[in-house]
């Protein structure tokens, strides 16, 4: 069982939880993830840790409500608790100093890639990051990527915040005036996929912080299983970092969807019956 | 008195849920003896003065011994008796390949059946759980040591309760939500019923055994910071073989192709066969093919069954002979209407547009000279290719060593395929570290994880008392 110290919702459907995991936040590093599940009968659901307090023993989590999991952990309030949360799992990300550095974030990214942003700005980058969301409403966190980045740049599907447009758009803008040596992408696949590849076209190194279907998180079952370079990795041992050129995004998207079938059953079935709960009927 | 005198009445069938029943439920088939039942079974026993049936089995459980106590209707007795070599009965009375070992060797099987010890066994140990006889043991006097264990499969469990009796602080580490390591994550409900691994669990833990869940060893702590930092003076290793093997043939990534791993774990570990009491989603399919001929696939393709596959096929290279699952499991999965394609063996997945599995390309095998392992070998019998149609494959070819935990111990001597390398009592070349079941053996069986455990709590031990 794992204490919840704050969970809030930081933009809509997105929420910010702060949990104690001593042991967690004393090992965890820029990159890695923890594997969570709500409640006994939940699933084990991977998220990056964002930011961690290893003297107060607290990690910070983004999620995105999406499916049953994050509907589940969207409902726990503070001082309830979580079932499980086990970590830190995965590599830690690359950092180095490499010179000009961006970071893209989209969705649930714009909060979990700040433990990279202040990671490669303590190695001594020059870093840029970059946040999209379709609306200025739906940005949020830049109050503290500002704390750790040179710039704070954002796109919005609608053009209320920034530039109008994606992440890729503004990296396109800000590659004409200063040379970029590194780019770094967390979020949803689409985004991953569509930032690699104008980085790809500008010639800058590309990460990426995949986010394939996960059940234990040790390298166990496989399900992990992305195809980098022509082979086989297991995300969730070998990566979740890997080079953004070399992913064979057309499989990561199927294999995402492989039980989307059930994921809405499952919201379905746990929307009802919260409904019934909170009408007083279960 | 004819106390002496066996009684020459047939080996007693247990009872088991109907086939066609069983084969859409996921609750455990064979039903157990009765009392009387069972009586008149351990009547059967020679009481042989030199009882092979003991040497078939690797712990050497004192069988003719429990089975006279059966016999006088002393069950819980009984089940103490074998409890004094075996940590958990009502296991391996289900899981053990007795045909292989105990049973095996009975002089009665040479003519005719041997005594049915497995089962046996396991109506021993139910009784003594279901009728609350378990008592805990008294504890040896308090060492003031400490014992981290690494992985609660079988092996850890072992040490655990041998090292508390002991008088030693022991806390067992454990990467998963549950306990139970293949107990739980990989033998399906209908053939070990999880509720057992939970009681003997729950033993342990009452005889003050400490249980750290959701911890990886090498990840959340480190294996020299049990040590340096946790004082723990000595830990043993029982990460088991976890790390799934594929056959590196076109198309494993396939949407629908499953390690037997992910198979079992969505099943059994995540109850998704609840689905959606539980919110994993379950590994569906309508045609399923399992590829492997061991425990594992028969529990995979079994589970496939259940899980409402109208055709479950199983692929294997070689012929029934060579199978190594259980010779029970077989039958049971033949019974429930499991289609085998023997001396086949795959080639290639083939996928639909959405990349999806549509089916699987195999080719006919025809046993060639024994290879290094004594068994014939299989070799692709030219032009024989044909296509199963398919929405899900599921690769039961076996595990490797998952190197999670040994590559952060670097000191740590491995062999060439990555398990640990140990002396016979478990010692690794790091000294206060021992090791012991799949990680050092590579896959094998409840029972010789039990025994290695056994053996390794021993030295530890041995070893802590001399220092
Ligand atoms: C290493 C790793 C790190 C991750 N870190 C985070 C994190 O920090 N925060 C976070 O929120 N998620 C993170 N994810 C993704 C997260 O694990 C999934 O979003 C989660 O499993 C959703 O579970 P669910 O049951 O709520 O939704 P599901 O029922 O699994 O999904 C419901 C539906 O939503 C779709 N969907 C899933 N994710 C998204 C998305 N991002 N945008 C749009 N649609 C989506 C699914 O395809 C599905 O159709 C990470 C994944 C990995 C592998
Ligand atoms: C599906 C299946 C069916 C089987 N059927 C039979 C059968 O019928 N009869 C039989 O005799 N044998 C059977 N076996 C084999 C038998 O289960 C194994 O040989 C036995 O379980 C090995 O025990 P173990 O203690 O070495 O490891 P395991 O049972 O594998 O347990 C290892 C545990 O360690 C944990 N772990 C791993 N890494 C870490 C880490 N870094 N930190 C903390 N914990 C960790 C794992 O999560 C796991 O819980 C079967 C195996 C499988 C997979
Ligand atoms: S432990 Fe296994 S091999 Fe030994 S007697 Fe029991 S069933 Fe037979
Ligand atoms: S070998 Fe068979 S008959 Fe003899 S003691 Fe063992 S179980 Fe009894
Ligand atoms: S999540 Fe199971 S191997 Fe990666």
């Amino acid at each position: 069982m794992t204490r919840i110290i704050e969970r809030r919702e930081v933009a809509p459907n997105v929420h910010r939880l702060i949990v104690e995991a001593p042991q967690i936040a004393e090992k965890v590093r820029p990159g890695q993830f923890v594997i969570v599940m709500p409640d006994e009968e939940g699933e084990r659901v991977p998220i990056s840790v964002a930011e961690w307090d290893a003297k107060a023993g607290s990690i910070v989590l983004f999620f995105l409500e999406v499916g049953v999991s994050t509907m589940k952990l969207a409902r726990k309030e503070k001082g309830e608790d979580l079932y499980a949360v086990v970590g830190p799992l995965g590599r830690p990300a690359t950092i180095g100093k490499f010179g000009t550095v961006v970071l893209g974030g989209g969705c649930y990214g714009i909060g979990a890639i700040t433990a990279i942003a202040k990671a490669m700005k303590e190695a001594g980058n020059r870093v840029i990051a970059i946040s999209e969301g379709r609306s200025r409403y739906l940005l949020y966190n830049q109050d503290t990527l500002r704390r750790f980045v040179d710039e704070c740049l954002e796109a919005t599907t609608d053009g209320s915040a920034g530039k109008k447009g994606k992440v890729q758009d503004v990296l396109r803008d800000f590659a004409k005036r200063e040379k970029v040596d590194m780019a770094y992408f967390v979020g949803c696949t689409f985004m991953m996929m569509r930032c690699a590849e104008t980085a790809k076209e500008l010639g800058i190194k590309t990460l990426v912080a995949l986010n394939s279907l996960m059940l234990d998180g040790t390298g166990m079952c496989g399900v992990c299983r992305v195809s980098v370079g022509g082979k086989t990795r297991f995300a969730c041992v070998d990566g979740p970092e890997f080079d953004g050129h070399d992913v064979d995004w057309l499989e990561l998207f199927q294999r995402k969807a492989i039980f989307v079938r059930d994921e809405v059953t499952a919201y379905q079935f746990h929307a009802c019956r919260a409904l019934r709960r909170h009408e007083g009927g279960d | 008195m004819d106390e002496q005198k066996p009684k020459r009445h047939p080996r007693q069938k247990m009872p088991e849920q109907h086939p066609k029943v069983r084969a859409r439920n996921f609750d455990e088939v064979p039903l157990g003896y009765d009392k009387e039942t069972a009586r008149r079974e351990a009547e059967r026993c020679l009481q042989c003065k030199k009882p092979l049936c003991m040497s078939g089995c690797p712990v050497n459980v004192k069988i003719p011994e429990f089975l006279k106590l059966v016999k006088d209707g002393d069950w819980a007795g009984a089940a103490r008796k074998i409890k004094e070599t075996n940590a958990l009965p009502s296991v391996c009375g289900r899981v053990c390949p007795q045909e292989s070992q105990c049973e095996g060797q009975c002089v009665l099987g040479k003519k005719g059946e041997p005594v049915a010890i497995g089962r046996l066994e396991r109506f021993c140990a139910d009784y003594e759980r279901n009728e609350k006889l378990v008592r805990l043991p008294e504890k040896a006097k308090p060492t003031g040591k400490k014992v981290a264990v690494v992985g609660s499969g079988p092996a850890g469990l072992t040490v655990a309760g041998d090292l508390i009796l002991l008088g030693y602080e022991v806390t067992i580490f454990e990467a998963l939500h549950k306990p139970g390591g293949v107990l739980v994550y990989g033998i399906p409900e209908f053939r070990l019923p999880k509720a057992i691994v939970d009681a003997e669990v729950k033993y342990l833990r009452d005889l003050g055994v400490k249980l750290a869940l959701n911890t990886v060893v090498g990840r959340t702590r480190g294996l020299r910071e049990l040590m340096e930092r946790d004082g723990f003076d000595a830990v043993f290793i029982a990460v088991g073989a976890g790390l799934p093997h594929f056959m590196r043939i076109p198309g494993e990534n396939l949407c629908g192709v499953f390690s037997s791993n992910e198979y079992l774990t969505r099943a059994n570990l995540l109850r998704s066969y609840l689905f959606p009491i539980y919110d994993t989603p379950p590994p569906r399919g309508r045609n399923v093919a399992v590829v492997g001929g061991g425990n594992v696939a028969m529990d995979c393709v079994r589970s496939a069954l259940r899980l409402g596959a109208e055709n479950a096929y199983l692929v294997y290279r070689r012929s029934r002979t060579e199978m190594p699952a259980r010779a029970e499991e077989i039958h049971h999965g033949e019974e429930e209407g499991v289609q085998f394609h023997l001396l086949t063996a795959p080639v290639e997945v083939l996928g639909d547009e959405n990349g999806w599995v549509r089916g699987l390309k195999c080719v006919r095998m025809e046993l060639g000279e024994p290879d290094e392992s004594g068994r014939r070998r299989p070799m692709p019998v030219k032009g024989s290719e044909y296509v199963l149609d398919l929405d899900a494959v599921v690769i039961a070819i076996g595990a490797a060593a998952n190197p999670l935990l040994t590559s952060t111990v670097p000191e740590l001597k491995l062999n060439e395929k990555g398990y640990i390398e140990t002396d016979e009592r478990g010692r690794t070349s790091v000294p206060g570290v021992y090791a012991g079941g799949d990680i050092v053996t590579g896959q094998a069986t409840v029972i010789l994880a039990m025994g290695a455990g056994r053996q390794a709590a021993l030295a530890m031990h041995e070893d802590l008392t001399k220092k």
